[in-house]
């Protein structure tokens, strides 16, 4: 069995999309359909998944390990055929290396002087 | 939503099995805010850009996982993966190669306008099928046929060129007009030449490879004059390289003129003649034609015509022995790709049931049945692929020696290149092969329960798996026996032509070519003064035993046929009374070696003005003077009378392989003056023995010839061993190509044969235990083992024979009288194949007679 660093390096740089949905997770277990709202809330409408792309994304990262599908979850108001996922600690584990690698290319590129333009709105 | 759900089904099954129902659920959440006068046509596109570009990227997931697995799985099983790459590589190399190979000799259009249209005539009599024909005759097709656009006439004539340069032999045909209409191709430079040019003098087409190596491409040498043959030509055109006709080897294309005094004999055959259907018109309407023509001109000329018919052949016309020999090793390709399917499929079900076990495992850990056919079959085509990739390679290597076999003088364009169908129906073949095999152990994994399987573990795999590996073997064994049989049989042609005698002695005779141009030397007298300088010359070389000069070599000039009349028979027919007549200096037969039987040589005397006399062979005495003495006898011959002066012995003038015509030889100073240009000696032979050498004479003999006439070229330079060897050269590489296709066949063969086996044999090592815990000694179950294989191995014998056999029969015209049933070759054959079946049974039958019934039980 390789490492763990091993096979989180091999992961990296995930996806945007990946990226999203693991964020969406964070904090609580979600099914489908809410984390495509919360992608959308949390990036002020600019990504917005497909059913498809959200889908062949969850496959992946719960054949990765990224995610897990809860088991036998029931809210009251929800339908119980619903299928919700949560992240596994191997997920957040992702996450934060991701988190990382991108903090670190920001400080490169400020290193170098770099600043981002300010907002044009 | 409809089309969404219907969409859905691009996804692969258990994905969207997996995940239908959210997807339509978040799918309809997100569109359902979709509203306005355009709704309709956003929510299409909202489906068809979430669908295709995600289920194109799931499937390349899978299939990039399950090329991970496959190579990983292949990696762990090398001795499996190697074998199976190199037996596809091996099938579809060898048949890409042989039919790009065949398609390049049979199929290629010839580079000629509508060459479908183009045929070739020949004169047909009962004894030869393709004879050259007479002027005569061709203007009268010509002339009273209706179903053709054109139809030109060429012959092959050597020419010498003076001028700008060493004077140098060239490759030359003499054309009329019309050649170059009924092929229909343009000039490359200037123009091809027309009736009204004839008119004007000789003219000639320079061909592209002589235009630049001897007039550095100058398109201004169109108009000028160059001496051909010794006679001055305007040149009008050059021909692009492409046009190579009738053969690669030609240079150049004079103007053939034809004047009223050639059309008077229809016996004097020697034009070869194409012609152009016109559109619409079938080969059965113009041969129906021609017909009816050859039946008027047989009652008009009955001492010429009686029985003389018009053979048409496709212009592409390739004698049948070459394609007999070409579908001989397409046959050859197309046994090693069965051989290789077979053995392609036996490694695939032997892994196959190895694996059962692995596949019972993973589907009882969840891994839909779908899901493993998917990984197996992408593991079968990237094994199939591979191979391909190989064999393609190996083709690509292969091809351009087997090139070589082309015989020189098919009118075929260019170079053999890779042909994509067929490397695709090869690819296709072992890809399905591989697919089929592949599947089977998915299929059986998925269709079994997977607790029987795991329970059972992984065995013989049911009798309809035993029934298919027994198939397996009959078909190996078949295939290759045919294989042998066949290539058996051609071997045997070839020894058996091998030792037939030419009639001559070819060792330490060298031959070189000069051909005097007939304006300088169209005296006979004056011929006959140059060869006695050069034969004085030659001959005072010490290590020249003798030398002579002859109208044309054995086996390179096989025509220059003759009617003769003997006795008070009618008119001289050729055909009954063929002779094949040569025109020699004293001393030819010496030089060559052929013997004489009565009489004497032809002298220096045998002058113009002596008394007409000619040397005869065997073969014409015994036809025309059975045990009587020939010598003082006469014969017409071009109706001038002529009396034997002596016998010798018959020569192969037509090869090793076919009759010859009895031989008449005449005198070299009694041919008439200008006339029978084809008949004027211009083969120097020379017998010398060792210590010289060929190397030290060829200079020699170039230096004779240029004190005898510095304008002199001579060309054509070769051993007459060469020109014998020649004769079964194309058969002996053909055949050195089948020999390699058979011993690669065998040891498939021989290797499916032991992988079989071998896997019959572990399969069932528990039940060879049990045998043997029950009581059955070692000897029982090799003798069980080497039955059950002798079975079948003999019915694949049995059935290669037969399928041998009847391909023998098709193969007749190559055989050289061996016949199909030859016992030494079905009996090698047969030794052969048991030989390997032994072979491949040795190692199985070992580890059967080994089996140890305590391990094979404790297995359990």
């Amino acid at each position: 069995m390789p490492n763990e660093r091993d096979t989180i390096a091999t992961l990296l740089p995930l996806p945007p999309a990946t990226f999203h949905i693991l964020l969406a997770l964070a904090d609580e277990e979600r099914h489908g359909y809410a984390v495509i709202q919360d992608v959308e809330a949390r990036t002020g409408g600019e990504l917005r998944l497909s059913a498809g792309t959200l889908y062949r994304s969850i496959a992946r990262m719960v054949e990765q390990g990224l995610i897990a599908e809860v088991v036998r979850r029931r809210a009251i108001s929800d339908d119980e055929r619903r299928r919700y996922y949560r992240l596994t600690p191997f997920g957040s584990e992702v996450a934060r290396a991701e988190m990382r690698r991108l903090e670190q290319l920001v400080r490169l590129a400020r290193a170098r002087g770099v600043r981002p333009a300010p907002e044009s709105a | 939503m409809r089309l969404y759900r219907a969409l859905l089904h691009l996804y692969p099954r258990g994905f969207r099995e997996e995940y239908r129902d959210e997807l339509l659920r978040a799918h309809a959440a997100l569109v359902q805010d979709l509203r306005g006068p355009f709704a309709h046509v956003r929510r299409t596109v909202a489906a068809l850009s979430d669908v295709i570009p995600n289920a194109l990227a799931v499937h390349a997931d899978i299939l990039r996982q399950d090329l991970l697995f496959a190579s990983r799985s292949l990696r762990r099983t090398p001795g499996f993966a190697v074998t199976a790459v190199l037996v596809v590589a091996l099938g579809v190399g060898v048949n890409t190669a042989m039919f790009s190979l065949a398609d390049f000799v049979f199929m290629r259009p010839l580079p000629y306008r509508e060459p479908e249209r183009l045929v070739k005539l020949w004169q047909q009599t009962p004894a030869y099928s393709r004879n050259e024909s007479s002027p005569a005759n061709v203007r009268d097709w010509r002339e009273q046929t209706h179903s053709f656009d054109g139809m030109g006439v060429y012959t092959m004539r050597s020419q010498n060129l003076v001028g700008s340069g060493e004077p140098r032999e060239l490759q030359a045909a003499l054309a009329s007009p019309e050649m170059f209409s009924v092929l229909g191709v343009p000039a490359l430079v200037g123009r091809t030449f027309t009736a009204h040019d004839l008119a004007e003098g000789p003219c000639v087409v320079l061909g592209e490879g002589l235009w630049k190596a001897r007039f550095g491409a100058d398109a201004r040498v169109v108009g000028t004059s160059i001496r051909l043959g010794g006679v001055a030509h305007t040149v009008v055109g050059v021909m692009p390289g492409t046009f190579q006709f009738p053969y690669p080897t030609v240079e150049a294309w004079s103007s053939l003129v034809l004047r009223e005094e050639n059309y008077e004999d229809r016996d004097d055959t020697y034009l070869e003649v194409i012609a152009r259907l016109k559109p619409g018109i079938t080969p059965k309407r113009a041969l129906e034609d021609l017909d009816a023509v050859s039946a008027r001109l047989a009652t008009q000329y009955p001492a010429t015509n009686k029985d003389l018919s018009v053979l048409m052949v496709g212009l592409h016309g390739i004698p049948q022995r070459s394609q007999l020999l070409v579908l001989a090793l397409c046959g050859a390709a197309l046994c090693i790709l069965l051989l290789s399917c077979a053995n392609l499929a036996s490694l695939f079900l032997a892994r196959g049931a190895y694996r059962a076990h692995e596949l019972a495992v993973r589907s009882a850990l969840g891994a839909g049945r779908e899901r493993l056919v998917r990984q197996l079959v992408t593991e079968s085509l990237a094994v199939a692929l591979l191979g391909g990739l190989v064999g393609v390679v190996a083709a690509a290597v292969l091809l351009p020696l087997l090139s070589l076999l082309v015989p020189s003088s098919l009118p075929v364009a260019g170079q053999a290149t890779l042909d994509l169908r067929a490397l695709v129906i090869a690819l296709g073949l072992t890809l399905l092969t591989g697919f089929a095999f592949g599947l089977a152990p998915a299929l059986s994994a998925g269709r079994t329960s997977a607790m029987g399987a795991l329970r059972s573990d992984a065995r013989s795999g049911g009798g309809r798996t035993q029934r298919l590996r027994a198939a397996l073997v009959v078909v190996e064994v078949a295939s290759s026996v045919v294989l042998l049989v066949t290539s058996g049989l051609l071997i045997r042609a070839v020894w058996r032509i091998q030792a037939v005698s030419p009639g001559f002695v070819a060792d330490h005779v060298l031959a070189v070519r000069t051909a005097l141009p007939f304006s300088d030397y169209g005296i006979t007298a004056k011929r006959v003064q140059y060869y006695d300088r050069v034969l004085e010359s030659v001959r005072a070389v010490s290590g020249v035993k003798s030398a002579a000069f002859a109208t044309g070599l054995p086996m390179s000039m096989r025509g220059g046929i003759w009617g003769v009349k003997v006795g008070g028979e009618g008119p001289a027919k050729k055909r009954e009374n063929a002779v094949s007549l040569r025109f020699v200096t004293p001393g030819f037969f010496a030089t060559l070696g052929v013997p004489i039987q009565r009489g004497r040589d032809v002298t220096t005397s045998d002058g113009p003005r002596a008394l007409p006399v000619a040397v005869v062979s065997e073969a014409f005495v015994r036809q025309h003077w059975p045990g009587l003495d020939p010598i003082g006898r006469h014969f017409t011959l071009a109706d001038s009378p002529r009396t034997v002066v002596g016998v010798v012995g018959d020569v192969r003038v037509r090869g090793l392989e076919w009759p010859s015509e009895p031989q008449v030889y005449l005198p070299c100073g009694q041919v008439p003056d200008s006339s029978l240009i084809g008949y004027t000696p211009k083969e120097l032979v020379v017998r010398f023995e060792p210590p010289m050498t060929v190397d030290a004479l060829v200079p020699l003999v170039r230096r004779s010839v240029a004190t005898a006439d510095p304008q002199q070229p001579i060309s054509k330079v070769r051993l007459l061993t060469q020109v014998v060897a020649d004769e079964t050269a194309p058969r002996v590489t053909q055949l050195r190509l089948l020999g390699a296709l058979t011993a690669l066949a065998l040891l498939i063969a021989g290797l499916g044969i032991h992988g079989l086996l071998s896997f019959t044999v572990s399969m069932r090592a528990r039940e060879l235990g049990i045998r043997r815990a029950l009581g059955a000694q070692a000897g029982d179950i090799v003798g069980m083992i080497v039955r059950e294989g002798s079975v079948l191995v003999l019915i694949g014998l049995a059935l290669g024979v037969a399928i041998g056999l009847a391909i023998g029969r098709g193969m007749g015209a190559l055989l050289a009288d061996v016949h199909p049933t030859d016992p030494l070759t079905l009996g090698a054959a047969a030794v052969l194949c048991l030989l390997t079946a032994a072979i491949g049974f040795l190692r199985p039958v070992l580890n059967a007679a080994r089996v140890d019934p305590l391990i094979a039980l404790r297995a359990e």
